[in-house]
């Protein structure tokens, strides 16, 4: 069984009424404990609609999702889930409830109900983890939007949480900002052994993954490693999608008749092709 | 403008203001509050005065911040201290127009004006010295008693945490959009009442839609953080009193008993 | 006719505990017909600096001219000089507030103190540049709009103040790849066809080789490089300096170059890149 199971998952907004929107509409996933997880999509394509559901944020109208054998409509689980599962939004404003950096930290395992020795132990932990033991009595709104997000990732950790899930965690940063977040998401993932889904617009991260989900339309279209994904580069521009520049270069020179294998992704496979 | 305001804003730091438990603190300024106005002689105020800037001091705030707290109340004082020196009958030191200004007028205008700077500078310095978690903490626990009596301790304590981290965010955001509006052409420093008034529409719209947005947001970010009331929450940070608190507390005793002994001997 | 900067120096709340110099010692010309892109990371000065461009920052020492006129003070030549410079901030959709489009739009030109059919002319020529149909949207609400057309309604706003000089502080951000190509087409036709100077602040430099013929570095309130992009794009440490990339076309090419292939490495669209590589791959083989 895996750690996430998604079967058949629709979600209606405003059901019944004018507005009515079928945000995501029968979509199926297996998600293993241990996975990296990139999910990609144009603007209103569900993604966050789906992330939403894997901690109970929102409710299926249309088939289930199982958290570690958790259904998310079973509220007895609610706050079980909520602890395995964390999440980091986009605006790194608008996570922060407290206004001291541990405090913040605090937050999670506070109305986890967790002793106080052991918050502080988490809290200190959780800090050290995403590199900001030195901003603990910072005030947020004086730290980075990079640095912001990485308190919220310890947010998130010191719940012991076992999965991230980030929903464009990098969309309002600048490039080091960028690299800061997804640099802390790696280590975790390969130290931590922390599961990540990261939605994101950004190729270089989403090359970061094990594996890509691309939705269009509320439906999951394609599932398969990077090196299934990128190279359909006219498939992707279709949806409105960026592809590695490696990719869409490479593509482009086969359609001149460079030979060139069709699995290239990065600067360096490129390279390699190239130079042989 | 926008920029000048102090109040919640926290110092961090580790003098003895900053280590005591923020209950006694909230005590204790509530005493020093209540002292002010019992305690009007001018060996009392002398007193008051040397306390609150020994006070200064020893926490480590700039000074200048803490004077600056005054800044945006400067003109209730000046009009406060004017009020007095026209109205208080005495001895006439000097004429203008219908007015008459009184040698009382202006001791005791001077007088009402440093209770409240003195009331103010406590009351940043608690602020000042204090995270706004331990402070609301505090408020909760000391409204705890009163949730009998249906009072949401909880809530508007955890209310309050929101309200003060959100502050300096949302003054940020004005000032944005303020900006963004005048390259629009809005002018805000000229035209009647009525033309400045509408001019706040293109702010104030913006500024509550994002205000909802991030509201909206905030929920759900907490919500992902298993919040769920305070039911079951614990504190990472207990407040405790510990030896400070109590000489704190005694010397607040020791020194609102001078404050009698000179009262008494009118001093 | 130009935008100047001289010897520019700006200082948050002086005078306090949290003061802090933004801006030092600037000075920088901004020519008319140019697309200039001020590039550096969060926090480098470069969005204080373009808020002194049209007067919602004045300098704590220095100058700022606009075609020749000091745009401080209140004489009508000031306010006139400010009003040739158009601000596009960041997230503009965030400052929209009318009822429906048309009106949000006609907000800054009504400001202006044009007459009814002026300001309707302005409206439709705005929203036509930022491929908003008129006819159709004119009623509607923005905030029924999705998140690119909101932010297209924002700057036509801006336009419809028929700027002299345009400022686009990170037009992009939090756009998906469609809605960011989309945008920047937009900008680039604008700029070709009406010969509008642009101002572009920005951190992606991906964004920037697209778009730019001038490019400034800023950190730390200064400027740490003012070239064109064959000269800035290969200014390694000034854009490792500034908190930056260098663009993903230049990168890839300069890759290809140091394993032996022999390829011009100065492209930054990647029909060019691809090009260059086509060439370098045939002469190879010829040889």
């Amino acid at each position: 069984m895996s750690f996430i199971e998604i079967n058949d998952l629709s979600h209606v907004y405003h059901r019944g009424q004018a507005d009515e929107i079928a945000a995501l509409s029968h979509v199926s996933l297996k998600i293993d404990d241990g996975e990296f997880v990139a999910v990609l999509g144009a603007n209103g394509s569900g993604k966050s609609t789906l992330a939403k559901h894997l901690n109970a944020i929102l409710l299926p109208t249309g088939g289930s999702v199982v958290v570690d054998g958790m259904d998310t409509r079973d509220m007895a689980h609610l706050w079980d889930i909520r602890q395995e599962v964390g999440m980091v939004f986009q605006n790194p404003d608008n996570q922060i409830i407290a206004a001291v950096v541990e405090d913040d930290v605090a937050f999670g395992p506070e109305n986890l109900g967790v002793p106080s020795d052991e918050i502080r132990k988490r809290v200190d932990d959780s800090l050290a983890l995403v590199g900001m033991s030195d901003f603990a009595r910072f005030a947020p709104h004086l730290l980075s939007g990079g640095q912001k997000q990485r308190i919220a990732i310890a947010g998130a950790l010191a719940m012991h949480t076992r999965c991230l899930v980030l929903d464009e965690p990098t969309a309002m940063l600048d490039p080091v900002g960028r690299a800061e977040v997804l640099n802390a998401v790696r280590e975790l993932h390969e130290n931590e052994k922390i599961t990540v889904i990261y939605i994101t617009h950004f190729m270089e991260e989403a090359a970061a993954a094990s594996r890509v989900v691309v939705m269009e339309r509320g439906e999951v279209v394609v599932d398969d490693e990077p090196h299934g994904v990128f190279p359909c580069v006219e498939e992707m521009k279709k949806r409105g999608l960026d592809v590695p520049l490696a990719s869409e270069v490479a593509w482009r020179l086969r359609k001149q008749g460079v030979k060139l294998p069709d699995n290239i992704i990065s600067d360096d496979e490129l390279v390699a092709a190239i130079c042989r | 403008m926008l920029t000048d305001i102090t109040i919640g804003q926290f110092f961090p730091g580790g003098s003895f203001l900053h280590r005591m438990d923020a209950r006694v603190k909230v005590i204790l300024l509530f005493l020093f509050i209540v002292a002010i106005f019992i305690f009007d002689t001018p060996g009392g105020y002398a007193a008051m005065c040397a306390m609150t800037l020994g006070l200064g001091i020893a926490s480590g705030v700039p000074l200048g911040m803490l004077a600056r707290s005054i800044k945006p109340l400067w003109w209730i004082l000046a009009f406060t201290f004017l009020i007095h020196l026209c109205s208080v009958p005495g001895e006439v030191i000097a004429r203008a127009w219908i007015f008459e200004m009184t040698r009382e007028g202006m001791v005791r205008g001077f007088f009402l004006c440093l209770r409240l700077v003195l009331l103010i500078l406590l009351s940043s310095l608690l602020t000042f010295t204090t995270s706004p978690l331990a402070l609301t903490d505090a408020i909760e626990a000391l409204l705890r008693p009163l949730r009998s009596v249906g009072v949401p301790a909880h809530e508007l304590a955890m209310m309050m945490t929101i309200a003060l981290r959100f502050v300096p965010t949302l003054i940020e955001e004005t000032d944005k959009i303020m900006k963004a509006q005048q390259s629009r052409g809005v002018d805000f420093e000229s035209g009647n009442f009525i033309k400045r008034v509408m001019g706040m529409v293109p702010i104030l719209v913006p500024l509550f839609i994002s205000a909802f947005r991030r509201a909206d947001e905030l929920a759900m970010a907490m919500e992902a953080r298993c919040y769920r009331g305070g039911e079951g929450r614990t504190q990472m940070k207990v407040l405790r009193v510990t030896h400070i608190d109590y000489t704190a507390i005694a010397a607040t005793v020791i020194f609102f008993v001078v404050l009698t002994v000179l009262k008494v001997m009118g001093i | 006719m130009s935008i100047e900067l001289k010897n520019v120096t700006y200082t948050y709340m002086r005078g306090t505990a949290f003061e802090r110099t933004a801006l030092k010692d600037i000075t920088l010309t901004l020519k008319e017909n140019s697309l200039t892109a001020i590039a550096g990371h969060t926090g480098s000065g470069k969005s204080t600096l373009v808020q002194h461009l049209n007067g919602l920052l004045h300098p704590t020492s220095g100058v700022v001219t606009v075609d020749g006129t000091d745009i401080a003070g209140k004489s009508k030549e000031a306010v006139d000089a400010r009003r040739k410079v158009g601000m596009v901030f960041q997230y503009p959709e965030h400052q929209l507030f009318e009822e429906t489009v048309e009106k949000d739009v006609a907000f800054g030109p009504k400001n202006m103190g044009l007459s009814s059919d002026e300001v309707t002319r302005r409206v439709k020529n705005a929203l036509g540049f930022v491929n908003i149909d008129y006819d159709n949207y004119k009623d509607r609400s923005p905030f029924q709009m999705s998140g690119g057309q909101m932010r297209r309604v924002a700057i036509a706003g801006v336009l419809a103040m028929e700027p002299k000089y345009l400022v686009l502080d990170e037009p992009t951000a939090g756009l998906d790849p469609r809605g960011r190509d989309e945008l920047i087409a937009g900008i680039m036709r604008f700029h070709r066809e009406h010969n509008m100077t642009i101002i572009l602040v920005s951190h992606s430099m991906d964004d920037i080789a697209l778009m730019a013929d001038r490019v400034v570095f800023m950190h730390d309130g200064r400027v740490l490089l003012d070239a064109p992009p064959t000269e800035a794009f290969f200014a390694k440490d000034a854009i490792k300096e500034a908190g930056l990339n260098q663009p993903r076309t230049v990168t890839l090419l300069n890759k290809l170059k140091e394993h032996g292939l022999d390829v011009d490495v100065a492209s930054f669209k990647v029909d060019d890149t691809v090009k260059r590589i086509m060439s370098a791959i045939k002469r190879r083989k010829s040889c």
